[in-house]
């Protein structure tokens, strides 16, 4: 295996661990049903081709990328209020069919033909697969680190009591609307910031790389590899962007397996591979303690003491 | 010449409304977006050419391909969807994933099974036009015209008029208390899917024979363009999905027909429906477990 083969794999698979962290955000941090998530990527991507064709700066055109996207990710998170759960999801499907329809007659993002972007060079370095995959996994893991600190910030911990219930949230005085619309804002943008990436790393893009079926294959990330986790739509991502190169011998059947997995997962296992109540991460997490045996907390040594004191008396 | 297009697009909304009647019966008991539908629709139109050109008799190839996809539908429901439905804290796309999944399962094997090309029907009506005054009809017009209203009359039937169609309806307005009152709502759940699936395949084989061509790929625009359907009619309301059908064939036949608008036809459904939901967020005629 060539190192450009291994890098070329490596970059797409860090694009679409971003995109399934942004998809994560909204559906897995805020319980919102987000069908359409490739809109948004799409409309990063155009919008940051758009700028660079037009001799734009690159990374300013990744900067208007996050802008676009995100306003319109925010127009979508007002809708989101006056919509149930089931409805949401139909009008997010409806939003990727009509947007990739524009995409593809538009004349601003060339039509059928698509748009040609050329190797966008930073700091003097003309960009390739390697610079890619190194600046996309910096970003990753940039949004991990933020991510772990909004959990457990107000806005996270507000978010996670939408997701469990929207009603109690309110009852409790959690401005629910402010931050579903927040957390909108905020996947899209980081949706639209990967879609300016993809475009200048493919150096080609047309309405079909932001169909249905790309939300889809993200939704499916996030769902194997366990959604509301950080680690899960990492897992996921990793790992369906590698299966199409594992599976190349079976060219024929690799949808079918695709769909056969993906069944088989919410079948069995809903909550993803790695996700809280898998046994799979709870056996890797017995192991790890097994390894490396958690440090006694103050509560701990307490809970001995009194169970020692219990004993004696 | 506008007449035509009338006929045209009353054809193709009672195909929509027919093909959006088992997501709209299953939505009603079981809350899932069954895009799985759009697979039975699929299967149902091969099925139905295999058993034509095994048997010759296209009443057959309709009644045996509803009833063969009508017991897939229940097995599905009984091994797929109830078990995800079971689990507690499911997230609402979790069964739509799993009907994605199947969806994409269904045309795959197709594909393997029969083949990547297209099949004809070539039903042969005895007539090629018949002309009533100024307009010309189609004969696959006509069939799709009267069996559409023939299914949708035994459904009304069934909801209204039998003990089954109580249970439905009971269950349909609320599971639990449904329960407890002593109705099976085991078998509501399987009713939804014979009856649903069952009107998918008839839709796929009047698709096979008024386009007179069935590939794989089938069932990929009904698959989306249904979900448009049963929400613009109110998320399981079967009356609701009927206009709503004939709704989306007219804004096709004519917006595509009469203006220059930049979008697709197929693209239409979901304009009417982010509009239509702006507008007005309960559906056509609000969500109603009623025809």
């Amino acid at each position: 295996m060539s190192s450009a083969y291994l890098f070329s794999i490596l970059a797409t698979a860090a694009i679409f661990t971003l995109l399934a962290l942004s998809l994560n955000i909204i559906t897995g941090y805020a319980g919102q049903a987000m069908m359409g998530i490739a809109a948004f990527f799409g409309i990063g991507a155009y919008t940051a081709a758009i700028i660079t064709t037009h001799g734009g700066n690159f990374l300013l055109a990744l900067l208007a990328a996050i802008v676009v996207s995100g306003i319109c990710g925010a127009v979508l998170g007002v809708i989101s209020l006056r919509l149930q759960a089931d409805f949401l999801a139909i009008t997010t499907i409806g939003i990727n069919f009509v947007m990739a329809a524009l995409f593809n007659s538009l004349k601003i993002t060339g039509g059928t033909l698509g748009l040609t972007t050329t190797k966008p060079v930073v700091f003097g370095i003309r960009m390739t697969n390697f610079h890619f995959f190194i600046f996309t996994t910096v970003l990753i893991i940039i949004v991990c680190l933020l991510i772990t600190k909004m959990r457990h910030s107000w806005f996270g911990m507000a978010l996670a009591s939408i997701e469990n219930d929207p009603g109690a949230a309110r009852s409790f005085g959690i401005n629910v609307s402010k931050y579903q619309i927040l957390a909108f804002t905020i996947g899209t943008a980081l949706a639209g910031l990967t879609g300016g990436l993809y475009a200048h790393r493919m150096g080609f893009i047309s309405s079909s790389d932001f169909a249905f079926v790309v939300s889809i294959q993200i939704v499916s990330m996030c769902v194997i590899g366990g959604l509301g986790t950080l680690r899960g739509p990492i897992f996921g991502a990793v790992l369906l962007s590698a299966l199409p190169e594992v599976l190349r011998f079976a060219d024929d059947y690799r949808e079918l397996v695709y769909a056969l997995l993906l069944v088989i997962m919410v079948r069995f296992m809903p909550g993803g591979l790695l996700g809280d109540d898998s046994p799979v991460w709870k056996f890797l997490v017995m192991i790890w303690r097994k390894i490396k045996p958690r440090k006694k907390t103050r509560a701990d040594l307490i809970a001995e003491k009194a169970a020692e004191e219990g004993g004696q008396a | 010449m506008f007449t035509q297009q009338l006929m045209n697009a009353l054809a193709i909304g009672s195909v929509y409304a027919l093909t959006a009647m088992g997501a709209t019966l299953i939505y009603g008991i079981l809350g899932i977006l069954d895009i799985a539908n759009a697979g039975a629709y699929l299967i149902g139109a091969y099925l139905g050419w295999y058993i034509y050109y095994a048997t010759g008799s296209i009443v057959l190839a309709f009644v045996l391909s509803m009833l063969a996809v009508g017991v897939l539908g229940i097995l599905i429901q009984k091994f797929i969807y109830s078990p995800i439905l079971a689990k507690p804290n499911t997230l609402s796309i979790i069964p739509l994933v799993a009907a994605v999944g199947l969806f994409t399962m269904s045309s795959d094997l197709v594909r393997l099974i029969c083949g990547p090309y297209s099949y004809s029907y070539n039903f042969d009506f005895g007539v090629t036009s018949i002309k009533l005054g100024p307009v010309v009809l189609v004969p696959a017009w006509i069939l799709i015209f009267a069996l559409t209203a023939v299914l949708l009359l035994i459904l009304w039937f069934i909801l209204n008029k039998t003990k089954l169609g109580l249970a439905w309806r009971a269950t349909a307005n609320d599971t639990e208390i449904a329960k407890v009152c002593g109705v099976n709502t085991n078998n509501a759940m399987a009713l939804s899917y014979i009856l649903g699936y069952g009107f998918a395949a008839a839709a796929g084989i009047m698709v096979g024979i008024l386009y007179n061509s069935i590939t794989p790929a089938l069932g990929e625009v009904p698959s989306y363009k249904m979900l448009a359907i049963i929400v613009l009619g109110g998320l399981g309301n079967p009356l609701g999905t009927v206009l709503a059908g004939l709704f989306i064939g007219f804004a096709e036949v004519f917006l595509s027909a009469y203006t220059s608008i930049p979008i697709p036809k197929d693209a239409i459904a979901f304009v009417v429906l982010i509009i239509m939901l702006l507008i007005k967020p309960e559906g056509l005629l609000g969500q109603k477990n009623k025809i």
